[in-house]
C-alpha cells in the first residue's frame, strides 16, 4: 500500500468507523445527545427531533431486519437550510450522520449508528416542478418512486426505474442505491434516468451536480453520487428524466421443465436482437410460493417460468411476439401463454412482484441476496446454490432479473431457531462469492451497506479499496457520512481474509468452487 | 497487433512520478485539437490494444483502451450489434480509450444514451502506477463507487483507461430518415413533442431549413411511425441499412456551399462533422441545452448570431462564427440552463469548458489528487490545474 494516502483509511475521529457492529463508543452518549439537542433546538422545532428510545424504535433498522440499532437521535428537517445546519453542527462536533429515506433498503445502508445522528428525509416529499416540454421533474428526495409516475401519468409520461418496492421507497434512496427494477434492461437504472442532483456535503455546503441539459461540464459527479450509499453527500433534490409510456406492452409467459432450457431461451432472445422491456425468471419454489400467495395462475409444476414483456409501438411489439414465441418453442417451452388483456398482464406480473412477501408467507424469515452474473453462468450458479441448499438444509427460492443476470436468491430461515440466522448468512456470503467467481458482482442493485461489507474484500483488491477511501476523503475527509458502510476498511478485510484462510471456520467451505 | 503494454505504461508512469514530469496520454491522436492544448511528454497507449472478450448474448464487449474504434465497430457489426451511443471517431486512428475519455456521443445520444450510460467497467492505471478494476462485465453492479463512469469524459486526467467494458445493443432491423422543410423554432417544437410520444426516433437534426428525423426499429414499427410523423409536410423518405458508415477520414468537410448528403451519409457526416456547416474555419461552439429551449439567443446586439445547427432534437446547438469572444455565448448558455464548450478553433489557451463554480472546482481538485496525486496525467487538458 502506498503510505501517501494511508491517513485516509482510518475514518477520522469517529469511533464507529472501523466496524458498524463493533464495540460501543467509549464516550458519554447522554452528554453528546444533550449537546446536540441544544444545538438543534435553535433552528428546529421539537416535532423534528426524536430522541426517546421508544420513539426511535421505528428507525432501528431498514429492510434488512437482522441488524438493529438505535441512533443517538433522529432529525427530521423539512427545509434544505435545516439540513445544511444539521450537517454543519455534526461535522463541527465530529458526529457521524446516516441519511435515511423510506428505510426499505435491503443491505442495512440506513442502519443507524449508536453514536450518530439519523437524518430522516421523509418530510421532503414534494414534487417541486414538472417540465413538460423537456420531460423532466424536479422532486424532493423523500418523494416515493411510484408517486412520480402517478403524478405525470396524465401527460403520458412516467419515471422508468421501477423497483418492486416502488410504492414505498424514496427517490433519494433510489439515487443512493442506484436502484433498478423490472424494466431496467431496456430503460436503465437510476443513473440513466436522472439529470441533476442538489447535494449537501458533510461540511454543510450545497453543490449541484449534473444539470438540465443532457450533459454538464467537469467530471461526471452525477454518476459518482449515484449508488454511493449516502457516503459522499446528502441528496436534497433530484431532477429525473421522464419517458413516454410505451404505446403497447404484451407479456409472454413461458414455462420450462428444466432451468437450463429457460436460461438458454434468455440468451437466444437477446441473440435475436430483441431487448424485452422486462425479462424475469422464477424457479419452482418461487412459482409455487407466489402462485399460492396471489393466485397468479402460474403453471406450478414447471421447473422455471419466464415472463417476457415486449413493449413499443404496436406493430413492433407484434413482430417481436412472433419472434419470441418461436424462440421459446425452439428452446422446449412446455407451455406458452400471452396475456390477452391488461388485467391478465397485471396478473402475470403480480406473482413476480409479490415474490418477497410470498417468501415471507412460507418462511418466518428470509435473506434476500442480490448477486449479478454473466447470463451464461446461470446453470452453474444455480447448481451450486442447489448444493448449498442441500448442505445447509435451508431452502433457497430464486427470482431474478434474467435479462441482466441479476439474481435474487431468497434464503429461507427461522430466526427463532438457534444458529439459523448465522447459517443463512454464511450461505448468503458463499452465494456472493460464487457470483464473484463466476465473473459477476456481489450486488446488482441493493447496495453493500453493512450486509455485504465482508464480500467487498472478495470483490476488490486492497489497492482498489484504498482508491475508494481516497475518493471518499475528497468529499468527506473525516469519514463522518455513513461510516462503516459500503467500503470496508483494509483492517476489516485483513481480519476477514484471515478467517477465510483458517478454513473450516466458514461453513460449507468444502463445497466445490469454480 | 494485439498487445498488452501495461508493464511499459507502468514504468513510464512511475518514472514520470519520480521526476514530476507530466504525461500527455495519446491514443490515436485524432482529438489533439479538442480540449486545451496537450502538454507534457507524449505517452502513447495505442499499443495496448485488442478486444479482450465479446459475448453477443451478454451484450457486453471488453477491449483494451488502445483498440481502434473501427475494430470494435466492425466486430460488433459482424454479430449485428452496435455501439448505440454512435460515437464520432474524428479520424481513422481513433481508439476506444480516447472515445471514452473524451466522453463523445453522436446523434443517437438523446434517444439511446451517452457513452457514460454504456460503460459497465474499466481497468485503469492511476497516477501511482497502480492497476485497478472497477465495475465489471455485468449490466448491474453497485459494489463500490462508480469510478468507471467518473473516468468517462474525464479527459484522461484521472488515469489511463487500460480496459473498458461496454454494454452493446442489437442493430435495428430497419432504419429510415424522414426530412421536412421547416423553420428552426418549429423543428424544435416538433422534436420535443415527438419525444414525448413513444416513437422509435434515434436522431433529430435541423440544418439549413431542413429537419431530418431518423427512425429505427422493426420493419413494421418504422413504417407505422413514419406514417404518423410524416403527415402532410413530409419531404423525402430514405430507407438505409446502416448509419455508421466510415467517411474517408482524410476528407475535409464539403465546402460551405455544397449540398448536404442524405440518408446514412447525412448521419455519418453529422457525427464526424463533415457536413458543409462545419467547413468554415471560425471557432465552433458546442452548446448543450435543455432540448426544449426555443431559440438560442446570444443576445450580443448587432453582432451576427452566427450560423446554428441543431442536433439532439434541440439538446445540442453547434454555433459557428458570430461570437468572437466566448463570454456572450457562455452567458447565454447559462441563461438557458445549459453550458458551452469551445469545440474547434478559437483561443485554446483560455477556457475550453465552462469554468466550474468554486465549490465544484475544489471538489474536482481533490478528486484529481485522489487518483493522480502528482498531477502527471493530461495536466490542464480539461481545466487549468486539473
Ligand atoms: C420488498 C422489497 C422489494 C425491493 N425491490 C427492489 C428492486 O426491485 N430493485 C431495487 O433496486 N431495490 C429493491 N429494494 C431495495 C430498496 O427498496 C431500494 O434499495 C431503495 O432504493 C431504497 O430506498 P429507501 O428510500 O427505502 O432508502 P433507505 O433504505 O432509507 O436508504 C438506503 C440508502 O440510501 C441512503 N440514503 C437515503 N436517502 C438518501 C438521501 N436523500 N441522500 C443520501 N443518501 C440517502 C441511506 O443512507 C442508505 O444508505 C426492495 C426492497 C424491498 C423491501
Amino acid at each position: 500500500m502506498n503510505p501517501s494516502h494511508s491517513t485516509t483509511l482510518s475514518p477520522g475521529k469517529s469511533a464507529s468507523g472501523a466496524s458498524p457492529l463493533g464495540t460501543p463508543p467509549d464516550f458519554d452518549r447522554k452528554e453528546r445527545r444533550l449537546a446536540l439537542l441544544h444545538a438543534f433546538r435553535r433552528f428546529l422545532p421539537e416535532s423534528c427531533l426524536i430522541h426517546e428510545p421508544e420513539a426511535l424504535k421505528v428507525y432501528e433498522c431498514d429492510g434488512l431486519t437482522a441488524y438493529r440499532r438505535l441512533p443517538l437521535m433522529a432529525v427530521l428537517p423539512d427545509t434544505v437550510e435545516q439540513v445544511k445546519e444539521v450537517m454543519r453542527i455534526c461535522s463541527k462536533a465530529s458526529v457521524p450522520v446516516v441519511a435515511r429515506g423510506a428505510g426499505t433498503g435491503l443491505s442495512g445502508g440506513a442502519l443507524p449508528l449508536e453514536d450518530g445522528v439519523l437524518l430522516v428525509l421523509a418530510r421532503f416529499n414534494r414534487i417541486l416542478e414538472v417540465d413538460r416540454i423537456n420531460r423532466t421533474a424536479l422532486v424532493q428526495p423523500g418523494v416515493r418512486n411510484l408517486a412520480i409516475s402517478e403524478h405525470v401519468a396524465p401527460l403520458g409520461l412516467y419515471y422508468a426505474p421501477d423497483p418492486s418496492s416502488q410504492i414505498a421507497c424514496s427517490i433519494g434512496g433510489n439515487v443512493a442505491e442506484n436502484a433498478g427494477g423490472l424494466h431496467c434492461l431496456k430503460y436503465g437504472l437510476t443513473v440513466h434516468n436522472i439529470l441533476e442532483l442538489k447535494v449537501i456535503t458533510i461540511a454543510g455546503d450545497e453543490i449541484t451536480v449534473g444539470g438540465e441539459a443532457l450533459d454538464s461540464p467537469g467530471y461526471d459527479l452525477l454518476a459518482l453520487m449515484t449508488g454511493s450509499e449516502g457516503l459522499l453527500g446528502v441528496v436534497v433534490e433530484v431532477r429525473v428524466r421522464l419517458l413516454p409510456k410505451p404505446a403497447c406492452a404484451k407479456v409472454l409467459l413461458a414455462a420450462f421443465d428444466d432451468i437450463q432450457s429457460a436460461g438458454q431461451a434468455v440468451g437466444e432472445i437477446i441473440a435475436a436482437g430483441i431487448i424485452p422491456g422486462g425479462l424475469e425468471m422464477m424457479d419452482n419454489l418461487a412459482i409455487r410460493a407466489t402462485d399460492d400467495f396471489c393466485k397468479a395462475g402460474y403453471p406450478t409444476e414447471a421447473a422455471a417460468v419466464l415472463l417476457c414483456e415486449l413493449d413499443g409501438i404496436e406493430e413492433e411489439v407484434m413482430d417481436q411476439i412472433v419472434d419470441a414465441k418461436g424462440i421459446f418453442e425452439a428452446c422446449g417451452a412446455s407451455e406458452l401463454r400471452i396475456a390477452e388483456d391488461d388485467a391478465e398482464r397485471a396478473r402475470f406480473w403480480a406473482g413476480r412482484k409479490a415474490a418477497f412477501p410470498a417468501a415471507g408467507r412460507i418462511s418466518p424469515d428470509y435473506l434476500c441476496m442480490d448477486g449479478t452474473i454473466p447470463k451464461r453462468e446461470l446453470p452453474k450458479v444455480l447448481n451450486a446454490m442447489q448444493a448449498l441448499s442441500q448442505a445447509s438444509g435451508l431452502r433457497i427460492m430464486n427470482v431474478f432479473h434474467a435479462g441482466d443476470g441479476n439474481l435474487h436468491p431468497l434464503i429461507l430461515y427461522d430466526a427463532n431457531k438457534e444458529g439459523e440466522l448465522e447459517k443463512a448468512e454464511a450461505v448468503g456470503a458463499r452465494i456472493l462469492e460464487i457470483c464473484v467467481e463466476a465473473g459477476g458482482t456481489i450486488t446488482g442493485e441493493h447496495g453493500v451497506g453493512v450486509e455485504k461489507i465482508n464480500q467487498m474484500c472478495v470483490q476488490f483488491e486492497t489497492l482498489e479499496l484504498a482508491q475508494f477511501h481516497a475518493l471518499k476523503a475528497a468529499f468527506d475527509p473525516e469519514g463522518l457520512l455513513n461510516p462503516g458502510k459500503a467500503i470496508p476498511t483494509l483492517q476489516r478485510c485483513a481480519e476477514y481474509g484471515a478467517m477465510h484462510v483458517k478454513g473450516g471456520v466458514l461453513p460449507f467451505a468444502d463445497i466445490e468452487r469454480f | 497487433m494485439d498487445g498488452d503494454s501495461s508493464e511499459y505504461l507502468k514504468e513510464r508512469v512511475l518514472a514520470a512520478v519520480s521526476q514530476g514530469a507530466p504525461l500527455s496520454i495519446i491514443g490515436g491522436g485524432t482529438k489533439h485539437w479538442l480540449g486545451s492544448t496537450p502538454s507534457g511528454e507524449a505517452l502513447p497507449v495505442g499499443d495496448h490494444r485488442g478486444i479482450v472478450s465479446y459475448e453477443p448474448t451478454e451484450l457486453v464487449l471488453t477491449a483494451r483502451g488502445g483498440t481502434p474504434l473501427a475494430e470494435v465497430r466492425s466486430a460488433l457489426a459482424e454479430r449485428s450489434q452496435m455501439l448505440a451511443f454512435e460515437p464520432p471517431a474524428f479520424g481513422a486512428d481513433a481508439t476506444l480509450g480516447g472515445t471514452v475519455a473524451a466522453g463523445l456521443s453522436g446523434p443517437a445520444r438523446p434517444y439511446t444514451g451517452a457513452v457514460r450510460d454504456f460503460v459497465l467497467g474499466t481497468k485503469v492505471m492511476n497516477g501511482r502506477g497502480e492497476i485497478l478494476r472497477f465495475g465489471g462485465e455485468v449490466m448491474k453492479n453497485v459494489a463500490g463507487y462508480d469510478v468507471s463512469r467518473l473516468m468517462t469524459g474525464a479527459w484522461g486526467t484521472l488515469g489511463i483507461l487500460l480496459e473498458i467494458s461496454l454494454k452493446v445493443l442489437p442493430r435495428p432491423k430497419a432504419i429510415r430518415t424522414l426530412s421536412f422543410e421547416m423553420e428552426a423554432v418549429k423543428a424544435i417544437e416538433r422534436c420535443n413533442a415527438w419525444a414525448a410520444k413513444p416513437f422509435p426516433i434515434s436522431g433529430a437534426c435541423h440544418s439549413r431549413g431542413r429537419l431530418r428525423v431518423r427512425l429505427w426499429g422493426s420493419v413494421r414499427g418504422v413504417e407505422s411511425a413514419a406514417k404518423i410523423l410524416g403527415g402532410d409536410d413530409i419531404g423525402d423518405v430514405i430507407d438505409h441499412e446502416g448509419f455508421e458508415i466510415d467517411l474517408d477520414p482524410a476528407s475535409d468537410p464539403a465546402c460551405e456551399s455544397a449540398v448536404e448528403p442524405e440518408g446514412e451519409h447525412f448521419w455519418a457526416a453529422l457525427r464526424e462533422q463533415k457536413l458543409p456547416f462545419f467547413a468554415a474555419s471560425d471557432p465552433l461552439w458546442r452548446v448543450s441545452l435543455p432540448p426544449g429551449t426555443s431559440l438560442f439567443d446570444i443576445g450580443n446586439g448587432d453582432r451576427s448570431q452566427g450560423e446554428c445547427l441543431i442536433d439532439w432534437g434541440g439538446g445540442l446547438r453547434w454555433i459557428r462564427g458570430g461570437a468572437d469572444d466566448g463570454k456572450d455565448i457562455r452567458l447565454a448558455a447559462k441563461r438557458c440552463k445549459g453550458h458551452a464548450t469551445l469545440f474547434r478553433g478559437g483561443d485554446r489557451s483560455g477556457d475550453i469548458f465552462d469554468p466550474l463554480p468554486s465549490d465544484l472546482r475544489l471538489l474536482h481538485e481533490r478528486i484529481k489528487a485522489a487518483f493522480d496525486p502528482g498531477a502527471i496525467f493530461n495536466r490542464g487538458r480539461m481545466y487549468p490545474g486539473i
